[in-house]
């Protein structure tokens, strides 16, 4: 490739498409030596995936891995590593659930009362967050280590001790706060879908959440890249002394995107809250932080590359229930798709930007040997 | 006998750089060789490639008579060369004994160390060559003097017959160097053979046999230490190309930009590195701070720049108090800052150039409007930049990492030098790039000056503060100690107030700390 | 106070235990409770203790080598799958090796992505996290979901190492116990428990601290490894060969996290269970952190942290419902007192401010209550890893390249 710019256009998809293929190779071979059928697998997957319902379900399964991976992305805009996405929307989870049973007993218009839910959520997220930040401010703690241990004092300590205290009938199947009403309740969105398709079977229900992801996918897109903030952000994620010499206090970043990722880490449980189980449960779901900072990953911390991973992400955790009930195969091989992808992409988005820095080195040195020259003509005709 | 190192033709090209032009060495057995030249003349390049870091291009080269091509330190060692380097390589947390032995560590067997060995040896080295330390002290409770020190001994612990010495001086006060001078001098009568880099003509003067001068990558001369004075050896190394020391007529006008008044700045510590320093700087004037290196120059322009605060005393802009402002505030209110290390302080070394040149100026036209980054118009800057400061890159898309030092350099100086600062505070503005990029830059520079900028100058390169300065002010201990005129002065006396030792003489002339300032009234 | 600090490590460490031991002795005889001291509680702890240890070792080896492993979790999970899995067919020292392959598998993983293609450490390992639990899962479902008791999320029961007593030592301490002489004899009943029933595998973890010590500090090997992490470039500058030690830190790295869970299925499970290793590799790094990357720190951080859980296994139960971790808020106060006493000589004060606070907290948390509720030791070794770091992290030093990426020939 000597068109530069076919060049770059081609190390830019080099990257995700080895990945995939790697991801893809090392599954069958895992499945072979296994003694599945590969080809077979992969089949169910993808005709399973044609169906409209499979769509409603990816995007279903998208929309809370988004979230969390726009919370993820903006601490590593800042080289700061949230790992605690997970504690963070737990614990938004089951405040906001909390607040939304409460307010049960109020006459509130229906708005009204999801927004307060909604804020809820979003406010302990940043709070829970904001700790860490704090924490890495005021004492160096680094905030890897703080936000694992958040994490579980949030989960194992704090939702643990409150959750009993809570719980109105203690004789449910499934302990949890009481149901929320259903004036809070976000509207599905499978007419919105319906609009180019035929009608939505089998029950799926499009999540309203999803509405709230696509705003929050633009505003993050937005505030990062166009904004002055954004570029504060970035400037002093890439190198903080720089951004600081140039006016970016280092420390109020720092704990401005952990509080910004909280805000919207406390959203990553809302299909739960306001879609699905109306409720915090024992049966709350679990893993989508370490899910977001999966796609944050793939998606190299841009909106564009979060979608597509979220979407990729959502549609193979939606195959595994096919393969469940169809394929000989077992539905985990899912699981390592992801995780080899993940490896695999990480590796070579690193393998991708060393080739093509030593590009740009090389271009800029051209550039440079031009001036010579022609300075050296421009002194000679002169 | 044939001479201890002989470098026939040593070429290495970087990209859009020759760093060695066809060399020549010859370093005779037993001597003290320095090697001279200005800052980028080329002179770390050569000792990487005869320490075997970086291979030469082109070039023959041959130790003790043998003919020897190196691929890695290793060789170089095998061969009994040893650098002491300037970044010394020594880990702060480990002790000295275990720097020492890392590498050649004597073993029982098993791969156990054998410590109770390592230490007979290093006592033996050190009683050698005259050379004392603890074994069991760790580096980071020790003087940067005694780190250095224990450098040295690594190298002869291994058995080193040829030292390579970069910069050592750099970072020592007076005291050091002249205990370093007599270990030198030790080695010396043991027999070892020492090659000395430096550019501080005084101490080559003093310490060497023979002198090699290089300049812009190419060998100018080889002399007799004894036959020259520190004129003609700063002749050799500038050369016809000394920056006219005249700034041209004075532009200096009575409006003070920039005021500091009592300023005390404490370390970590709580050390006072910036100790009740005070100065003015007029419109139309470059005001040089010369000093050697830590000694407070970095922390007062943190101070005022507002990346650290102060403890006492205040800084004043066109008469405002800036004191407690934040960075931002200072930088909208005029403030260029072009800081000594730039792809610490200076550069996002990842993103494009337009990002990079919106740095520090980010919050106004022509790089935003209001809450929104303007991406056509930076870029439409930068595009202007890159061509008036003729910084060589094809786009203004690329990162800033492929660029040469010179041309990250001269993106430096045009932003700032674009938004038309009040005061610029330039701090060691031409370190580390090619001769052509330096004098753009002091070109530039002097450009700003006439229209009335006012420059605080930081520099370790003696003429370039003596060349482009109105007023220089000597720096030492975190004070400052005089006020001088460049047009009277030369390198070596500067320098003489740089280490202190003219202030014992000059005590009885030397005005009082209450009037050192930069204003000439 | 330099006769202090002079002090070799392990004895200040012993020193801190004894005077541990003063306070746990005190506050039993306030608060009604025998279970502080007991030697079930020490039996317990060190059994628990055991995972976190190894862990910790492994981020010692790793972050000493300069990388930061937070993949040790992951590492940890693989150990237990393939620690079950070993056992089964080959008994537990088949269980223990097949564990300790499969951990070193990960680490070689992160080794890989990590030192060859520079891959950011935390990004690698947080991929390694994800990856483990997929792969274990897969795994299971495989290969013990068609044995009996086996399922996708569960193994069939495996055994484990036989137990021993060191002879004389339990006898003689356990008649020093039997004195009942304040603090003397708690001390010599706790340490009974560290010596009576134990079994192959924790002694062999505990092997692991002097063995370390011994490897990272007196060989060859150790110090080339230490200066990967503390300054690697120095250490090209010599002719080692950065990147085979790096590689070597974070296999061993692997290996260790690796027994650590086959210990969790063999020693504390009896069988491997998804999700079993509830985050004890995180802890591992942070006792890590607690003992300022010593590997005798590793131990003292790994027992202090599986103290509360060692405690509540015999604090829970039909005849005790929490009034000794209730206790242990007391314990938690006056030691934060202490650090306060600290500050205030210091001239710290903040510190002062703060540890007076959280002092206050536990003690009116102490005071208000009869019975600690059951979440409280599970989520105290995590809350006291923050408490920890947050009065002496200014005090503890890491290696210095640690996380930071390295490439040969790049100064």
């Amino acid at each position: 490739m000597t068109n530069p710019l076919l060049r770059r256009i081609g190390l830019a998809l080099a990257a995700p498409v080895l990945a995939a293929v790697f991801a893809l190779v090392i599954s069958a071979l895992v499945l072979e030596l296994s003694g599945s059928d590969s080809i077979d697998t992969f089949r169910t997957i993808g005709s399973n995936g044609l169906k409209l319902e499979t769509f409603v379900d990816t995007l279903n399964r998208a929309t809370p891995l988004f979230l969390a991976g726009v919370a993820a992305a903006i601490g590593f805009r800042m080289n700061l590593f949230n790992i605690g996405v997970e504690g963070q929307y737990i614990l938004a989870g089951f405040a906001a659930a909390v607040v939304g049973a409460e307010l049960n007993a109020y006459a509130l218009p229906g708005f009204v009362h999801t927004a307060a839910i909604i804020g809820t959520a979003m406010l302990v997220g940043a709070a829970w967050a904001g700790l860490s930040g704090l924490l890495k401010v005021t004492r160096g703690i680094n905030e890897v280590i703080s936000t694992i241990m958040l994490n579980f004092i949030a989960t194992g300590g704090i939702v643990a001790a409150l959750l009993p205290k809570v719980i109105t009938d203690p004789t449910a199947a499934n302990q949890g706060t009481d149901e929320i009403a259903e004036r809070a309740w976000l509207p599905e969105l499978n007419g919105l879908l319906e609009i180019v398709t035929r009608e939505i079977g089998k029950g799926r229900r499009l999540t309203g959440v999803f509405l709230i992801a696509v705003i929050v996918g633009v505003i993050y897109h937005v505030v990062v890249n166009r904004t002055v903030f954004g570029y504060d952000l970035r400037s002093s994620g890439m190198n903080p002394f720089a951004a600081f010499a140039g006016g970016v206090p280092p420390k109020k970043m720092v704990f401005l995107a952990m509080v910004l990722s909280g805000l919207v880490a406390g959203l990553v449980g809302m299909p739960e809250i306001l879609s699905e189980n109306h409720a915090y449960d024992q049966g709350f779901i679990q893993g989508l932080g370490f899910g977001g900072i999966a796609i944050a990953l793939l998606g190299r911390n841009s909106a564009l590359g979060m979608t597509f991973a979220a979407l990729l992400f959502g549609f193979l955790d939606s195959s595994s229930a096919v393969l469940q009930v169809q394929a000989s195969a077992s539905a985990e091989i899912v699981k390592i798709m992801q995780a080899t992808f993940l490896l695999a992409a990480v590796v070579a988005y690193e393998f991708v930007s060393r080739i093509r820095q030593r590009d740009e080195v090389a271009r800029a040195s051209v550039a440079t040997d031009v001036a010579v020259d022609s300075a050296a003509i421009g002194g000679a005709s002169a | 006998m044939a001479p201890a190192i002989e470098l026939i033709g040593i070429t290495k090209r970087f990209p859009g750089v020759i760093a060695n032009d066809n060399i020549n060495l010859t370093v005779e057995e037993g001597e003290v060789h320095a090697i001279c030249g200005e800052n980028g003349a080329g002179k770390s390049t050569l000792m990487k490639i005869l320490y075997g870091m970086q291979p030469a291009d082109e070039g023959v080269m041959k130790v003790f008579g043998e003919e020897v091509t190196f691929g890695s330190p290793n060789d170089a060692i095998d061969r009994g060369i040893g650098m002491v380097h300037q970044h010394l390589m020594l880990a702060d947390q480990m002790s000295v004994i275990e720097n020492v032995i890392l590498g050649s560590e004597p073993t029982k067997g098993g791969g156990i160390i054998d410590f109770d060995a390592a230490k007979a040896h290093l006592a033996e080295v050190g009683s050698a060559y005259g050379l004392t330390v603890d074994p069991d002290d760790m580096i980071d409770t020790l003087e940067i003097g005694e780190r250095q020190r224990v450098e040295i001994i690594k190298v002869l612990y291994r058995g080193a017959k040829v030292l390579i010495l970069d910069e050592p001086t750099a970072v020592l006060v007076p005291q050091e160097v002249e205990e370093l001078f007599n270990n030198l001098r030790e080695l010396k009568a043991d027999g070892a053979t020492i090659i000395f880099i430096d550019h501080k003509l005084q101490e080559v003067l003093e310490i060497s046999d023979s002198i090699t001068v290089i300049r812009r990558g190419k060998t100018i001369a080889t002399v007799k230490a004894s036959d020259v004075t520190a004129g003609d050896l700063a002749e050799l190394m500038v050369g016809e190309e000394l920056p006219s020391p005249a700034t041209g007529d004075s532009t200096v006008t009575t409006d003070v930009a920039l005021e500091v008044n009592g300023l005390t700045v404490l370390d970590d510590d709580e050390r006072a590195v910036v100790d009740d320093v005070s100065l003015k700087v007029h419109r139309g004037e470059i005001l040089g701070i010369a000093g050697i290196e830590g000694n407070g120059q970095s922390e007062l322009i943190n101070a005022i720049v507002g990346t650290w605060s102060a403890n006492s005393g205040n800084v004043r802009m066109a008469g405002k108090d800036i004191t407690t402002a934040s960075v931002r505030d200072r930088r909208e209110a005029g403030l260029g800052y072009v800081p000594q290390d730039r792809h610490r302080e200076g550069l996002l070394l990842d993103a494009p150039l337009w990002e990079n040149a919106a740095l520090g100026h980010q919050t106004g036209a022509p790089y935003s409007k209001g809450f929104w980054i303007d991406r056509a118009s930076s870029r439409d800057h930068t595009g202007t930049i890159r061509s008036e400061f003729d910084v060589r890159s094809p786009n203004v898309d690329v990162s800033a990492r492929a660029l040469s030092g010179g041309n990250q350099q001269k993106l430096i100086i045009g932003r700032e030098m674009t938004a038309h600062p009040d005061v610029l505070i330039a701090a060691h503005p031409t370190r580390g790039i090619d001769v052509g990029a330096q004098a753009d830059v002091w070109n530039q520079i002097r450009a700003a000056r006439a229209e009335g900028l006012a420059t605080l100058l930081i520099s370790a390169d003696l003429d370039e503060l003596i060349g482009l300065s109105d007023t220089i002010v000597v720096m030492y201990h975190g004070k400052l100690v005089a006020t001088l005129d460049p047009s009277e002065i030369d390198p070596r006396t500067l320098g003489s107030y740089m280490t202190g030792a003219a202030l014992s003489d000059a005590s009885a002339t030397d005005p009082g700390p209450s009037e050192l300032s930069g204003d000439p009234s | 106070m330099t006769w202090l600090t002079n002090l070799p490590a392990w004895a200040r460490w012993a020193g801190a235990a004894a005077l541990g031991m003063l306070l746990l002795t005190i506050v039993q005889s306030v608060s009604g409770t025998e279970l502080l001291t007991e030697e079930g509680t020490a039996q317990a702890m060190v059994r628990w203790s055991i995972p976190i240890l190894l862990a910790g070792l492994g981020g010692l080896y790793s972050e000493r080598a300069g990388i930061v492993n937070i993949g040790l979790e992951g590492m940890m999970i693989l150990g237990t799958w393939f620690g079950a899995w070993g056992a089964l067919n080959w008994g537990p020292w088949g269980g223990l090796l097949a564990g300790l392959v499969g951990g070193a598998l990960g680490g070689l993983l992160h080794a890989i992505a990590t030192v060859s293609f520079g891959v950011d450490q935390i990004i690698s390992g947080v991929a390694i996290n994800i990856l483990a639990p997929g792969l274990t899962r897969y795994l299971s479902e495989r290969v013990f979901s068609g044995e009996a008791g086996g399922s996708v999320s569960q193994s069939p029961r495996v055994d484990g190492f036989d137990s021993f007593t060191v002879p004389g030592l339990a006898d003689g301490l356990g008649t020093i116990r039997d004195q009942d002489i304040f603090w003397i004899s708690d001390m010599a009943g706790f340490a009974r428990g560290l010596v009576a029933e134990m079994s192959f595998f924790t002694l062999f973890g505990l092997l692991m601290v002097p063995l370390s010590g011994w490897l990272l500090w007196k060989t060859k090997v150790g110090l080339r490894l230490r200066i990967c992490g503390e300054n690697p470039i120095a250490g090209e500058s010599l002719g080692v060969n950065i990147y085979g030690h790096k590689y070597l830190g974070v296999i061993i790295s692997g290996a260790l996290s690796g027994l650590a869970g086959a210990f969790i299925v063999l020693e504390l499970a009896g069988l491997y269970r998804g999700g079993q290793t509830t985050g004890r590799g995180f802890i591992g790094l942070a006792a890590l952190v607690f003992g300022n990357w010593r590997a005798i720190g590793v131990l003292a951080g790994s027992l202090l942290f599986s103290y509360p859980f060692g405690l509540s296994l015999v604090d829970f139960n039909a005849e005790s419902s929490g009034e000794a971790t209730r206790a242990v808020l007391l314990v938690i106060a006056i030691a934060l007192v202490g650090v306060a006493v600290w500050a205030f000589r210091a001239n710290k004060r903040n510190d002062v401010i703060l540890a007076g606070l959280i002092a206050a907290i536990a003690l009116i948390w102490y005071l208000s209550t009869d019975t600690a509720a059951s979440w409280l030791p599970n989520t105290m070794p995590y809350a006291l890893v923050l408490i920890v770091l947050f009065f002496a992290s200014q005090r503890l030093r890491g290696p210095r390249t640690a996380g930071l990426p390295y490439r040969k020939g790049e100064t």
